[in-house]
Order: structure tokens, then sequence, then C-alpha cells
């Protein structure tokens, strides 16, 4: 069917989030397979940022387990062991496997390399365009520098690292065609181009995971184009599968090799785009049907 | 040419001129009445009598009138007539750029020299004063001013408590050097990481916090230092503060009027210009290194850490950036500064207490970063020169006494000046004397980056 059953990257399983009284996500278990674009769709408020926000460690989730792995496929084999330890990740000969759940957000990016942008834009807008790409090498730049003080002492080793990392932002510059805006502050982006920025940045950081929150929001036909190609680029040239929150239905179905409907937290839906497509359960959460109630249908707003 | 003439003379409306004038007058004359128009004072018999100052009052309102007048009549049709003929120009003027070449080397060059003007041109009786009180007083203001820009400006933390850091160096000092005789040299850093390491344990618990609440607690903190050097009197001596306080030697030769002082090793007859010279070039040294140390550190992953943080937290974690930890390195590294600060101030007065360390001087200090332009290090310096410097200046301007009598005292009104100076600035330059931002990096060309981009961080 789908290639996630067979070599999966992300596995969650169960995850549960309550905000008080409010259970944003129920129960939900999903599977992102490696080399692959899982979408994750459904109408407003289905609990979509929700479970970014629990991968990438900025909400800790109410239930539920969310496993990541590096390097060969086999090591998920360790993970019932690794829950049952009681430790974040484990170091194998042929990978690592982390458990997103227990790490808090820094290290998830550090060391689990899951990467991530913002539904409403977070750049650093008072800094270079070059700048806010050298700000996502901070942690490769950090132990270069000895904790900052042989950088400091001007040792050899920083000024390579440096100068490798200019590199690194030179050729994401030139992926987003941004080379010539790298001296402007990103605050004077056009808001495309800070939508491409925010991919370039995160990709900086050498994700194993990126996820991309409604990255095609507030674009323009031809810049939703752009976009599409440079998420395939990013999935061809480099061992980045991708996760992705979109309301734009031709890109959805266009790019991804996988998807998966939510609806008030619970997943309606998963399967390849055909299959979603024409699953009565995403069409009724999306236009509505007859039995169900008015609200319901004000709630599935399909763009 | 004639005819925008023309233009500018029939913008000058003469009767609504006057008529607001008469307004703003009636309106000056409601509000000084009670302030300037009366005055109470006591009599022989020790009661209170209610004395008129009609003529003082009149003037008050005369001046409002005037000034009001002078404006509508002549500022606002010649700012008018400017904006007419004012081209906007693509180019930046060559004497800006030149200006901004230059001006940095020459401000360096001049603070190497200045002893040696101040010397040649008042001699050696009266450069003390403008070494010592100028000098030294305003080059230990900058460098706690960059101390406290890597906090606030950078990492867009705002500390009111900054003092404690100072008062820590300042204490660390006089106590180790008084109680174990240690030397300046070794005490120095050791008083910069004594104070970093208050820095640390005041930023753990509260880093936490954000914008409003930080400033409180690092408000409270700085009181807390405070209290507890006037209360932990066994230790600290209470508000009696420490006294004689090793003076720091120029590699173990002190100055003093003995024979093993620099005088008598020199051949030189003793004068107190000469600790005055040695310590004014102690702390360029250190204001220097502080500035190069900043400077290095902006272009480190650190520092860019720093500005990303003040920018934005949640995308900071987003990559990786551990943000209690950058925090911390922040407010480590700002109160280090100040603890190098503090120890040349106990070194340098010989005498400290806690009066040294009001919450007045936080305040003081956070102005200098804030008027200066918060991140940038000239902004810093220039502020610095400008708040601590005035101060000293108008205890010089004798020449007032004659005009406002013997009994005026010029420095009384130094904080309504600053207050008037705050506010002057607030309205024309909000984001500080110097509101660009120079990047850390660059591919092709360094540009500045205009304040409108730029936050301000709220913790």
């Amino acid at each position: 069917m789908t290639r996630g059953a067979d070599d999966p990257l992300l596995v969650v399983e169960h995850l549960t989030m309550r905000f008080g009284g409010l259970i944003a996500v129920d129960d939900l278990s999903l599977t992102a397979a490696r080399g692959a674009i899982t979408a994750l769709i459904g109408p407003n408020g289905a609990g979509k940022t929700t479970v970014f926000n629990c991968i990438t460690g900025f909400y800790k989730p109410t239930e539920g387990r969310i496993a990541l792995r590096h390097g060969d496929a086999s090591v998920f084999g360790e993970l019932e062991r690794l829950t049952g330890r009681g430790d974040r990740s484990v170091k194998l000969h042929n990978g690592a496997l982390f458990l997103l759940e227990r790490m808090p957000d820094y290290l998830i990016t550090q060391h689990a390399k899951v990467a991530r942008t913002f539904q409403n834009i977070r750049l650093f807008p008072g800094m270079t365009v070059l700048e806010n790409l050298l700000v996502a090498q901070h942690h490769a730049l950090m132990l270069a520098s000895g904790y900052t003080i042989l950088g400091l002492l001007g040792f050899a080793t920083y000024v390579h690292a440096e100068r490798a990392a200019l590199d690194k932002a030179r050729h994401w510059l030139d992926r987003i065609g941004l080379t010539a805006r790298a001296d402007d502050p990103a605050g004077e982006l056009a808001y495309g181009a800070q939508r491409r920025l925010e991919i370039a940045r995160a990709m900086c950081v050498d994700p194993v995971l990126l996820c991309l929150d409604e990255p095609a929001a507030g674009l323009n036909p031809r810049e939703k184009h752009e976009l599409a190609e440079l998420v395939l680029s990013i999935r061809a040239d480099h061992a980045t599968s991708v996760l992705l929150i979109e309301h734009d239905m031709s890109l959805v179905m266009g790019i991804s090799d996988h998807v998966i409907v939510l609806d008030y937290g619970v997943k309606i839906a998963d399967g390849t785009p055909e299959q979603v497509r024409n699953d009565p359960k995403v069409i009724a959460a999306y236009l509505g049907v007859e039995e169900t109630e008015v609200a319901e249908a004000e709630a599935g707003v399909a763009p | 040419m004639a005819d925008r003439a023309r233009m500018v003379s029939a913008g000058v409306d003469v009767t609504g001129a006057v008529k607001n004038a008469a307004i703003a007058a009636l309106l000056a004359f409601g509000l000084f009445l009670p302030l300037i128009g009366f005055k109470t004072e006591q009599d022989i018999r020790n009661e209170l009598a209610l004395e008129t100052r009609w003529p003082l009052l009149f003037t008050f309102v005369a001046i409002v009138a005037a000034a009001h007048l002078f404006g509508s009549l002549v500022v606002t049709p010649w700012r008018q007539a400017r904006a007419l003929k004012h081209v906007p120009s693509a180019k930046a003027s060559p004497l800006r750029s030149v200006l901004a070449r230059w001006f940095l080397p020459f401000a360096i060059g001049f603070v190497v020299v200045y002893p040696v003007i101040v010397l040649s041109i008042t001699g050696s009786g009266g450069a003390v004063k403008w070494i010592d009180n100028f000098g030294i007083q305003i080059l230990i203001y900058v460098m706690l001013g960059l101390g406290l820009n890597i906090v606030v400006g950078l990492a867009g933390l705002l500390d009111l408590g900054y003092v404690a850091f100072y008062a820590v160096g300042a204490y660390s000092y006089a106590l180790l050097a008084k109680t174990f005789g240690l030397s300046f040299w070794l005490l120095l850093p050791l008083a910069g990481i004594l104070a970093a390491f208050w820095g640390i344990l005041l930023g753990f618990p509260v880093l936490r916090l954000r914008g409003d609440y930080l400033a409180i607690v690092t408000l409270a903190f700085g009181e807390i230092v405070r209290l507890i050097l006037i209360n932990w009197v066994p230790v600290t001596n209470g508000y009696a503060g420490i006294s004689g306080v090793p003076r720091p030697t120029l590699f173990g030769i002190p100055f003093n009027a003995t024979e093993q002082g620099f005088a008598a090793t020199f051949g030189l007859e003793f004068h107190p210009v000469h600790r005055a010279v040695f310590l004014y070039y102690l702390i360029l040294g250190l204001t220097l290194l502080t500035v190069a140390v900043t400077a290095r550190l902006r272009r480190m992953p650190i520092g860019r850490a720093w500005e990303a943080l003040r920018e934005d937290e949640i995308a900071c974690r987003s990559l990786g950036i551990n943000t209690t930890t950058t925090k911390l390195t922040a407010f480590a590294t700002g109160a280090m500064f100040a603890g190098f600060a503090g120890s040349f101030f106990a070194a340098r007065q010989g005498f400290i207490s806690p009066e040294s360390f009001t919450f007045m001087e936080s305040a003081m200090i956070l102005a200098i970063v804030v008027l200066g332009g918060m991140g940038s290090q000239i902004g810093v310096a220039i502020a610095a020169i400008a708040m601590i410097g005035g101060t000293e200046i108008l205890r010089d301007f004798d020449f007032l006494r004659s005009i406002f009598g013997d009994e005026f005292d010029p420095t009384q009104y130094r904080m309504l000046i600053f207050g008037f100076g705050m506010v002057a600035i607030m309205i024309w330059k909000p984001r500080g004397l110097i509101e660009t931002r120079e990047p850390s990096a660059f591919l092709a060309e360094r540009k500045t980056i205009s304040a409108e981009f730029v936050k301000e961080g709220r913790g």
C-alpha cells in the first residue's frame, strides 16, 4: 500500500494531547516513511499543528509515544526496551532511536535532527538573510568554537567551521534564489521569499525530518509551484523526509506520497492521495453531509 | 524663487498665531499660578505666610507666549520652506561616509592621548580633576554600559538590578584584598568570575520569566544584594563601608610618597596625578578589552544566538538553541564585565559602601544603554560621555550663579536636564542615538539594518 509500513522513519502511537478539558489530539497513531512526503490535512482546528508541536517538543503530549530513527530500519527492534528503560534515546552500531516525547525541544533539533517551520513565519527579522542561515547552524558552530572559548582565542577549527557554515548558507541561498538579498534584513523580504528562507533555514539544521506547517499559505500560484519544486528537490537531494501540513489540496495531492486526514483530533483517513480523495469520511469532514450538524459543516472550510 | 516665497508667506497666519500664543499663555498662567505664583514662607513668628511672585509668574507666561509665537511665525515657515527645497538624494553624503570611516580610529586615538592633552593644557595641578573625575569616571560607566548592553541590547533581557554585579565585584576585591592581601591583578579576574557566578545564580530562577516580570525580579535582586551589604555587618561593615582598600600597583611599585613609590623610583617629584594617569590607562585597557571581546562575541555563534533570542525565542528553540543556557551566558558575561568594573572601582576609590550601589546606579547604566541605542557599542560610549560627563560639567557652570543668584546650585538641576534630554531622545530618536544594527556577517556588502526591523526583545 504505502511506503510507511515497510520503511518507517517516524512512528507516532496513541498520541493524546489535552488542554484542560479540550482534547486537541485523541489517540492518534501515524507513520511517516523515510524519503517520503507525508501530508497531514484536515479542517481548521483538527489538531494538525498540535501534532507538529508534540513531534517537535513544543508541547509535552499527555499520552503516547513518538519514535524517530536514524540509520537502519531495524533499530525499531530496540523500541520496547528503550521505552521500558526510561531513556530518551539509544545509539546503536547501525543507527539510533529517539523517543521525542521525552526530549526538550532544542535537543529534538540538535540530536534527533527534526526541523520545523511555522504557520506564521518566524524569521529573525532584524538579522540579515545570511545571519538567519548562520543561526540555524548554531550547534555545529558551537562545537567547532569549543563552546565559544577556542573561537574567542582564534583557533583554526572555528575559522574552518565558520567558512563551511558560510558555504552551506551560500548553497541554500542559491537554491532559494536569494543570493542577491543575502545582506538585507530578513524582515525586508517579500512574503514568498520569507517562506522560502524559513525552509532554507530549517534545512541548515541538516534534518532527517522536515516539518512544514502550511508552507503555501499566502503564496500566489507561481510561488506555490516554486515551493512544490523546492520541497520535491529537498526530498530528492537530501536524506530528508517531509511532514507537511497544508490546506492547498492541489499542492498536497500533487506532491505527497501519503496523506493522513485529521478531524477533531482523530484520524479519519490514511493512505495515498487517491484513496484519501475518494474516502467518503474525508468528503464528509470537508464538505459536511446532511445528517451532521450545521456547526460541523461550518468548521469544514476547504480552500 | 519668488512664487515659492509667496507660497511660504501665504502659509503664515499671523492672527491665528497670536490667538494660539494667547491660548498657550493662558494655559501657562493656569499651570504656573500655583507652582510659581504662590510661595509659602515662614515668618518671624514661625507662621506660614503666603507670598505672591507676580513678576516671576508673568516672566514665565511671557516666555511661553513668545516661544509659541516664535515657533509658529518663524520656525514652522522655515521648516516648510526647507521641506520644499529638500530633494532626497539617493547617495549618502561624502561627509557622512568620511565620518563613518575615520570616527572610530580618531576616537580611540583621542582617548589614548587624552591624559597627555590634559596635562599639557592644565599642568599637573588641574589635571587630576579632568583625568579622574572625567576620564576615569566616564570609562567606568562605558564599561558598565557595554556589559549591560550584552544583556539588554543583544539578548533583549531587561535587567534592572545590574548594579548588584558591580557591587559583587567591588566587595570581592575589597574583602579579599584586605583579608588575604592578594594583589589587584590576581583579584581582578577573580572578581569577574565571582560576579559571573552570581549572574548564573540569579539567572537560574529568574530566566523563565519574561518582559516586565523579569525586570521586576532583577530589580528586587539588586535591592537584595544592597540590603545584604548593609545588614551583614560582621563581613561588610554595613553602612560604614570598607575603607583602606589596597590600591593597585604598577608591577609592585605603589603610587605613594615613600622611597619605594613610583615617583621615587623614576626620580620624579611625587604628585597624585601619576596615580590618576595610571588608573586612567588601566580602565582604558579594561574598556578596550571589553569592546574587543564583545565585538568578537557578536560574530561568534553565541553572540548570534543572543541576538536571535532577542528577535524570536520560539524560532531559536526550533533551531536547536538551548535558550536557558544562552540567556545564562548573556547574564554571566554581562555580570563578569560589571565585576571587573566593580573591582577597579573599589581599587580606585580605596573606600566602598552600599551607598555606591543603589538602584539609581542601575537606572543610570540602563539609561546609558537605552540612550546609546540598544546593541551599539559606539552609542553606549557617546551616551556615557553625555550622561556622566554632563553631570561633571554641570558642577563647573559657576557663571550660572551670576544669572540666578548665589544660592543657585547647577548640580541640583541635573535630573531635570536629564529628564528633558531623555524626553527629547525618545521623541526624535526613539531607538537611541545609534539606531541601526551592524550585521555580524556578510557575503557581498555590509549594510546596516534599519531599526524598524530590529526587535527590542522582551526577555
